[in-house]
């Protein structure tokens, strides 16, 4: 370009030339802005609804600082519906789903990263492939034979959809990255497949664990036709009770946002948590359930 | 994986066992995936069979329920919304997804924790952030129209209309996530290599040309990746769409998860619902082969 050759130009290219540059700074910034600014103000426009009292919240022009602060929409929902209850089946749901993956996907996870078998993840790929509605019309036809509609159990079962592909998938990957050489010296000392996935390969693990663990929890938690088909009253899940019980009939718009902020909360502080990670985790391959 | 280090090969005989204890490993996931996945896959094929309701005997109908889908409006319709909503929100993340993931490549200040912020809805849980999109749509009190009226447009029904229904819907679908697109089209910028840029350089090449030429193509097998898993997520969208439009108004905005939504749990009309889910999956997975296939021809040329 022009503006290499820049020391040879008289002082005034020169000049037009730092002045180039600076704007063309200035609309990169502009350009972060723009692209980012979405993000930001979704959420801060949900803090800003769960922030504020219903006159502030119906107001037009719309405020966006709060003329008073307050936390009555939260007081609201925590104690006139029964969010304590579902925050609970969520964690419920979500965790012991995500613990039967993790007993479950870690050994296939490593299973299939040393065999190689690698038309097992075939099978990953389909069920990321269909569409999670397709799995609850048995499913809900066999928990009512089973007499286990309505329950966390059954919840719990339908949830292993989401997170034992997640954690498999995670594992399978993270233990192909992970050097042979330890496994084959334990082995060769007489250890068996077992003793040395357990002492050798599993410790060694644990940060492919904590990512595998983190997302099937998330996209566990996120769920929501799950929750909102099979759960009955007692036994919804976060994202179904705000929805189901939560109404903008019953409620006004100050106490929704702040359910939903309590929903997605947990999500967004864990994602903090592993954000270089779950990069990794979710681009090899887009496993969102 | 590098044989150069691999120990003196043992027996073959150990070999083989070793190999079997190893899939060993894998039978509980296979058991669990069995009960869960492929055991409703195989029930739903059976059931699409079947002119059965929740609650009344099942009867044996053979093809019939596929052959009265091809002739119902309204799944007729709700697979052309689908189509609609889906190169909507393909085509848009895709292309802003891209810019994002340019950007995001340079090294500037606050790099890290910008990138973090633009990431964030990918995680966001959809129900919740669908309630609040569903404030921000609302005609008179919405801060949208606000926003609208602060560049001096008129102020749209946004979910309300019948013609805008998608189009905003798929706004939703282009914030939640342009994130992903960019986190793997970022993954190819970083793996690209340095040297075809230094000689167009030196041969004068613009930074249009530079992106036209060397960038675009190179991108390409990450840009197919990227398009081909938002292509399955987009055909099978349902939470934001079912919080905020239900599919309305009327069936205007009802897609096909959104119709085989109502006929298995609002009607309980199973065997029909099941021949929705197989054509459904068809569908994707005819999407899904196209575009790996246009990726195989991609590479030839």
């Amino acid at each position: 370009m022009d503006v290499a050759a820049g020391h040879a130009i008289p002082a005034p290219g020169a000049k037009r030339a730092r002045w180039r540059r600076k704007l063309r700074r200035v609309g990169f910034a502009l350009s972060v802005l723009v692209i980012v600014s979405p993000a930001i103000l979704v959420f801060l426009w949900m803090l800003s609804l769960s922030l504020k009292n219903e006159i502030d919240n119906l107001s037009y022009p719309p405020v966006f600082i709060p003329s008073q602060l307050t936390l009555r929409n939260f007081v609201q929902v925590f104690s006139e519906n029964s969010m304590g209850l579902y925050f609970w089946n969520s964690v419920v749901v979500s965790g012991l789903a995500t613990l039967v993956a993790l007993a479950v996907g870690v050994p296939a996870g490593y299973g299939i990263a040393r065999t190689q078998a690698h038309k097992l993840t075939v099978l990953i790929l389909i069920a990321r492939m269909t569409p999670a509605l397709s799995y609850l019309i048995p499913l809900f036809t066999v928990f009512q034979l089973l007499g286990l509609s309505n329950t966390l159990t059954a919840l719990v079962i339908t949830h292993l959809v989401i997170t034992v592909p997640i954690i498999v998938y995670v594992m399978a990957g993270h233990f192909e990255t992970l050097p042979r050489e330890l496994e084959e010296a334990a082995l060769i000392d007489g250890g068996s497949v077992w003793t040395t996935f357990r002492y050798v390969a599993l410790p060694l693990a644990r940060p492919g664990i904590v990512v595998a663990t983190i997302l099937a929890f998330i996209f566990s938690w996120n769920n929501f036709v799950f929750g909102a088909v099979l759960a009955g009253r007692a036994t919804r899940t976060l994202p179904a009770a705000v929805y189901n019980v939560l109404t903008f009939e019953q409620l006004a718009w100050g106490p929704l946002a702040a359910a939903a902020i309590v929903v997605t909360l947990p999500v967004l502080l864990l994602t903090i948590v592993i954000q270089k990670e779950i990069v990794v985790g979710l681009t090899h391959g887009g496993i969102k359930g | 994986m590098n044989a150069a280090i691999a120990p003196p090969a043992p027996r073959p005989g150990f070999l083989a066992r070793r190999r079997r204890s190893y899939l060993l490993f894998a039978v509980p996931a296979l058991v669990v995936i069995g009960a869960v996945i492929i055991f409703p896959w195989a029930f739903t094929v059976w059931m699409s069979a079947f002119d059965w309701r929740i609650g009344s005997v099942a009867h044996f109908v053979g093809f019939d329920n596929y052959a009265q889908l091809a002739t119902n409006k309204r799944f007729l319709e709700s697979i052309v919304h689908t189509f609609y909503f889906t190169l909507l929100a393909v085509v848009f993340p895709l292309i802003l997804g891209t810019v994002a993931a340019l950007i995001f490549h340079r090294e500037f200040p606050l790099r890290g924790m910008l990138r973090s912020i633009f990431t964030m809805p990918m995680m966001a849980t959809p129900v919740a952030v669908a309630l609040v999109w569903t404030m921000m749509f609302h005609p008179q009190q919405g801060v949208l129209n606000y926003l609208l009226s602060l560049v001096g447009l008129p102020p749209s029904l946004w979910v309300y209309s019948p013609t805008w229904v998608i189009p905003s819907l798929v706004l939703v679908e282009i914030w939640h996530w342009t994130p992903l697109i960019m986190l793997i089209v970022l993954g190819g910028l970083a793996a690209l290599p340095t040297e075809p840029y230094e000689s167009a350089r030196l041969d004068g090449a613009s930074e249009w040309q530079l992106f036209r030429y060397i960038t675009l193509p190179l991108l390409a097998p990450f840009l197919i990746v990227a398009a081909v898993i938002r292509t399955i997520d987009a055909l099978k969208a349902f939470d934001t769409i079912y919080v905020i439009s239900q599919g309305g108004p009327g069936t205007a905005s009802e897609t096909i998860n959104l119709y085989l939504y109502l006929q298995a749990f609002a009607f309980y009309n199973v065997g029909n619902a099941s021949a929705v889910v197989v054509v459904f999956f068809v569908i994707i997975l005819a999407l899904a082969l196209l575009l790996l296939h246009v990726r195989e021809k991609a590479k030839w040329t």
